[in-house]
């Protein structure tokens, strides 16, 4: 594989995690709902993930019991702040804090364990096509799972009437009710399935990208996720433009080594995050574009009646 | 039949006090749990957590010493709480303090300056540190209206990596077997210490007249009070002319200078050099000290010794008994779970709903 | 009555009873509605009408009671059981989705098989009934007259037997308000029954043909609106007669809040742009801005208190001194007081006492020395306040939500009052409020205007503006008609400034009656 290709590939699966974790946020915050817990949840996916794939030998279950594991942690969230009404922002810190401390805990018997991953993937006959091949048809099977998901977010949201739904949902809630949708069971399903996705991009982390378990090893990639949401200006498509660049931002550090800068790692491993801060600067700076494509309800408390 | 909630007409006076007592009780209850799951005695696993690491002197001395900064950072973060100014990088911020602190030292700390000379200029380092890692997200809130959390989020990974290079590379001791860590700093650069034979030093006045002095802004003072406004109301507060801007910039900066005095406090404490890490996440910890304490300065007081002996149990925990003692970590999220959803007894009350009579 | 025995009603309520934690919505009420029937309920603010239609739409569950829908029991659980024995409802706050198109909106209120060919299903429907509508417009570039289009089309579309308008005529003008009343004689006159909410007891003895009254939760009488005239209808509502307030004729001093050719461009993509807005309010004057909601009265009244800073200084004058470039407490220490539209959430703090909500805008009087709060002249403030108004509160620790409307109006104006501000502006100062408390507060107003204070009020409500103004202009599109004294206008001119420069309402189809 030539330079241009490897760099496309490494960053399409660098980006990979981020892809799962915003586009999952997304469907919550197009429902209203603001889940800072992203990191948490991820890490609840990571370490739920590994342990099952070491303990079966069988990865694609680990990928399974992962965002399982983080959708049945995001229903505690969703109780607290759809049933108990709290503050959104609060409880999601909380969740972060949580998912954190819980996998730590749990992971700590694996952490030097390793295990057989999910390696990339030669589509026979397509990956041998000059160019385009090796570009386009050797990835992880997670990378396809991802664009899939793309592809299903995208059209369940702008072409289904149950993302039609659950778009007025965020967009007034008050409404919404008074024409009688169940709110709050909307809700919910969109706090779980934005937990599973969240619980894949882990799980991917783990048993696929870097097969291993670190304490804390998505690094603040859940928080990257909700500015690339910000970032996407809750549009799918602009998440994974996002996403991938974010993926390439990562690997520049990797590729700066190599090339042997005198940089110190350190500092070119600020970059992601450096990244992330002007990202979003830009983006919330019009203000105008966030008032018309943010979900109006996004984050506020609703109360029926 | 089923359980319903219905709003108060007033918020409960009572709830607001008992709810954090509910969520300390329920954390006890689920710790007795996972005790019971790993296979440990939980009366055993009780009292190595709780009651053990607080029964000497010594150990009183170290709640003390681990309180001091979570509360001194929880006022200030408390500060811009209060206002919906969402200041989640303190941990960065004390790294910062650190950081600053520190580099006064390694710099003076061999002059033979008088410690009374030393110890304030690294604390106003530290301080104004820690207001300029903070400055950061509170310009970027105010120029650009980007989101505090993710901005000061982000520079707390930026403010590792910085003490990690400076530690592994520049700063790292010449005589310290190439382990990444600074020179020890001169003991005129050294908090003094309050209780002998323990390693209590007076950083816990310091953050016990921060909390005085934050009390008296709060409660007293009008800017005090605008700013709880803006927090419950912000369209009350625009009528009244509040200035957001002026809210986020003051929130901000309490809790980055309160998070930055803390770093100093750990680097000239315990600690006594500068490391990779300065803090075992006093940072976060803070956060939760601050919802538990409800944001008022005595509450705040209280609920950091409780964050502390949530700190020594877990390392009494991995010594007695064995648990990783990231259980620590386990257990404050737990808490602060429980006080979120205790919370709603505040505004509501639970009711048992039966169907409507039908005639 | 029904005429004969045999007609059953569409629509029977009895003993219909809602509690909620402190106040009795409902109690006991009994209502019947024929086939194409304008049946109005009458009844002031707070009286029950909104929970009652809420548990006929199926939004809210009755406590006890009974509902017969065209003879048979029913249970209405849910807006769709609702809308599937034909109930329509247009909600008084519109429910519709901002940034979702009108034909998205629409399709959201049917069911999933019934959505077919829509677009041209709501172009048919907008013609018969006079209602003009786009179906891929986004709702929120649309006026509110417009908006209630789409709620009343929306209803029509699901073919409903009956049909519940929630106060339709407070976003409405005067010649809006004519062409729904004759969509409402087309629809009654095809079978349709109409639930007209109102306190508006002009517009129902205008348009319906029966009336039930509330108050406080029970039905205190029913009657042919068209035999009573508006005392007696009062009588009924409000179980006293209409209070009235007190004028006496009084100079005009100098100008004391004068604005010149104010610019202001909109600050967001849903507001109005305000175009060379000159007027004066004189000492001793009340002058009243009229308009529909969504003209520019926003803008304008936060370019006057501050809350919006313009750089030209003198594009606001107080005294003679120019503030337009000062914040709010800037002009309050020139003598400026304000009194906003929004009470729970802008004029006071819900969570936070009466006190506290004293020091909100009341900063003088000693309430603060260096910074510093001094409770005791604060909780005094406070107290005088409570008095001087008549507030029923427990004391100034009662924390503002647990307050009435009403009660919670009187002490936002006594707080801005007490102030003995130079210049009062009031936007929508009655509001929500219960008819005694309205009239206090009215009255208030005028009181101040004796004592030379200048008065501004920015309002909907054209009845309450002709009855306390001395002149009046008129906000539509970001423009302001030149003042006249109210004696030298009427409501019709005023309506048609009112509607005047927004081109889309007179183009609308004028539909001919019968």
């Amino acid at each position: 594989m030539d330079t241009f290709t490897q760099i496309v590939v490494l960053s399409l699966a660098a980006g990979t995690p981020l892809v799962f974790a915003a586009l999952g946020e997304l469907v919550v915050e197009k429902a209203g709902v603001l889940n800072l817990g992203v990191e948490g949840l991820m890490l609840v996916g990571a370490v739920a993930s590994f342990i099952v794939a070491a303990k079966t030998g069988a990865p694609w279950l680990g990928v399974f019991v992962g965002a399982l594991a983080a959708a049945l942690l995001s229903l505690i969230f969703g109780v607290i702040v759809l049933t108990l009404r709290a503050n959104q922002v609060a409880t999601g810190l909380a969740l972060s804090l949580f998912g954190i401390g819980l996998s730590a805990f749990v992971g700590r018997p694996y952490m030097s364990v390793v295990i057989e991953g999910i390696k990339p993937f030669a589509v026979p006959v397509l990956s041998d096509v000059p160019v385009a091949g090796k570009l386009l048809f050797a990835h992880n099977p997670l990378v396809y799972l991802s664009i899939a998901l793309f592809v299903a977010v995208h059209v369940f949201l702008h072409r289904t009437r149950s993302g039609l739904v659950l778009r007025a949902v965020g967009e007034s809630p008050q409404s919404a009710r008074a024409i009688g949708y169940p709110v709050i069971a909307i809700r919910y399903a969109a706090v779980m399935f934005g937990g599973a996705c969240a619980g894949l991009g882990g799980a991917f982390l783990a048993v696929a990208y870097t097969p291993s378990w670190v304490e804390g090893m998505t690094a603040g990639r859940g928080w990257i996720a909700l500015a690339l949401v910000v970032f996407a200006t809750w549009k799918p498509w602009r998440v994974m433009i996002g996403a991938y660049l974010f993926g390439s931002v990562t690997l520049a550090q990797f590729q700066a080594q190599a090339a042997g800068a005198a940089v110190p790692s350190e500092l070119l491993a600020m970059l992601p995050y450096l990244a992330t801060v002007i990202v979003l600067a830009i983006i919330s700076r019009d203000a105008t574009a966030i008032r018309l494509n943010a979900p109006a309800s996004l984050g506020k408390a609703y109360h029926p009646e | 039949m089923k359980l319903r909630l219905e709003a108060r007409p007033a918020p409960s006076r009572l709830a607001v006090w008992a709810a954090p007592l509910i969520a300390a009780l329920a954390t006890l209850a689920v710790g007795f749990v996972v005790f019971s799951a790993f296979g440990k005695n939980p009366f055993a696993a009780f009292d190595a957590f709780f009651i053990a690491p607080i029964a000497t002197r010594y150990g009183v001395a170290e709640l003390f010493l681990k309180a001091s900064p979570l509360m001194l950072i929880a006022t200030g973060l408390a500060i811009g709480y209060r206002a919906n100014v969402w200041n989640i990088g303190a941990e960065g911020q004390l790294t910062l303090g650190a950081l600053a602190g520190g580099g006064v030292a390694l710099a003076f700390g061999e002059r033979e300056w008088p410690a009374a000379a030393l110890l304030p200029a690294m604390f106003v380092a530290g301080a104004l540190a820690g207001m300029l890692w903070a400055a950061i997200p509170a310009w970027l809130r105010t120029r650009f209206n980007a989101n505090e959390i993710l901005t000061s989020l982000m520079l707390v990974y930026v403010a590792t990596l910085l003490l990690s290079w400076l530690v592994h590379g520049p700063w790292r001791d010449p005589e310290g077997y190439n382990f990444p860590q600074s020179k020890l700093f001169a003991a005129n650069a050294m908090l003094p210490i309050l209780w002998p034979e323990t390693r209590l030093n007076a950083g816990l006045l310091l953050a016990l007249a921060i909390v005085a002095l934050a009390w008296l802004f709060v409660r007293r003072h009008i800017v005090g009070f605008e700013m709880r406004v803006a927090g419950l109301s912000p369209g009350a507060a625009h009528y009244a002319g509040i200035s957001w801007r002026r809210n986020v910039w003051l929130g901000m900066l309490a809790g980055g200078a309160c998070a930055g005095l803390a770093g100093v406090s750990e680097a000239a404490g315990p600690i006594g050099q500068l490391l990779p890490s300065m803090s075992p996440g006093y940072g976060f910890a803070a956060i939760i000290v601050a919802f538990v304490g409800r944001l008022h300065p005595a509450a705040i007081v209280l609920a950091s010794l409780l964050m502390s002996l949530l700190y020594l149990g877990g390392e009494s925990a991995q010594v007695n008994l064995a648990l990783p003692s990231a259980v620590t970590g386990l257990f404050e999220g737990t808490l602060l779970f429980f006080l979120l959803a205790a919370d709603v007894l505040v505004n509501y009350r639970p009711r048992i709903a039966r169907a409507a009579k039908r005639a | 009555m029904a005429d004969s025995p045999a007609v059953v009603p569409r629509l029977a309520l009895r003993g219909i009873t809602k509690r909620y934690p402190g106040v009795l919505a409902n109690d006991h009420v009994d209502l019947d509605v024929l086939p194409g029937e304008i049946h109005a309920v009458l009844g002031e603010n707070g009286a029950g009408k909104s929970t009652l239609m809420k548990i006929i739409y199926g939004i809210v569950e009755p406590d006890a009671g009974a509902i017969r829908w065209e003879g048979e029991p029913v249970q209405i659980a849910s807006p769709a059981r609702a809308r599937k024995l034909g109930i329509g409802m247009v909600f008084q706050h519109f429910s519709l989705f901002e940034t979702l198109t009108v034909a998205d909106n629409i399709r959201l209120a049917l069911e999933p098989g019934q959505a077919r060919q829509l677009r041209q299903r709501i172009r048919d429907i907008s013609s018969r009934y006079g209602l003009a509508l786009t179906p891929a417009r986004r709702v929120h570039t649309m006026s509110v007259g417009e908006r209630q289009r789409v709620e009343i089309v929306r209803c029509l579309l699901q073919k409903p037997r009956l049909l519940i308008m929630d106060e339709p005529t407070s976003v409405l003008t005067p010649q809006a308000t004519l062409r729904l009343f004759e969509t409402l004689r087309m629809l009654a006159g095809g079978g349709v029954s109409i639930l007209y909410i109102s306190h508006k007891l002009d517009e129902i003895r205008a348009l319906c043909t029966r009336a039930t009254v509330l108050r406080a939760g029970r039905v205190t009488g029913e009657c042919d609106p068209r035999r009573e005239t508006t005392a007696s209808l009062a009588r009924m509502m409000i179980g006293g007669e209409l209070p009235h307030t007190v004028h006496r004729e009084a100079p005009a001093g100098a100008p004391a809040l004068r604005v010149h050719r104010l610019d202001v461009p909109a600050d967001d993509p849903f507001g109005t742009r305000l175009a060379g807005i000159s007027f004066e309010v004189r000492e001793g004057e009340i002058l009243g801005i009229a308009g529909v909601s969504g003209n520019g009265q926003k803008e304008l009244l936060a370019a006057l208190s501050g809350e919006r800073t313009l750089a030209r200084g003198d594009a606001v004058t107080l005294c003679g001194a120019p503030v337009a470039s000062l914040d709010p407490l800037a002009r309050r220490r020139l003598g400026l007081a304000f009194i906003p539209e929004d009470r729970l959430g802008r004029g006071a703090v819900p969570e936070m006492s009466l006190a506290d909500n004293a020091l909100l805008t009341a900063r003088g009087d000693g309430n603060v020395a260096h910074g510093f709060i001094r409770a005791r002249s604060v909780v005094a403030f406070a107290k005088r306040t409570i008095a001087a108004f008549g507030v029923k509160a427990s004391g100034p620790d009662a924390v503002a939500r647990t307050l009435s409307g009403g009660n919670l109006q009187k002490f936002i104006v006594g707080r801005e009052i007490g102030q003995c501000p130079k210049v009062l502006i009031a936007a929508q100062p009655t509001w929500g409020v219960d008819v005694g408390a309205a009239a206090q507060i009215r009255q208030a107003l005028i009181d101040l205007r004796e004592r030379g204070v200048a008065v501004l009020v920015v309002s909907e409500e054209l009845d309450e503006l002709i009855e306390i103004c001395d002149r009046l202009a008129v906000i539509a599109q970001g423009r302001l008609s030149p003042a006249k004294a109210v004696r030298e206008t009427s409501a019709e001119e005023i309506g048609l400034l009112m509607a005047g420069a927004t081109p889309r309402e007179t183009h609308a189809p004028v539909v001919i009656t019968g």
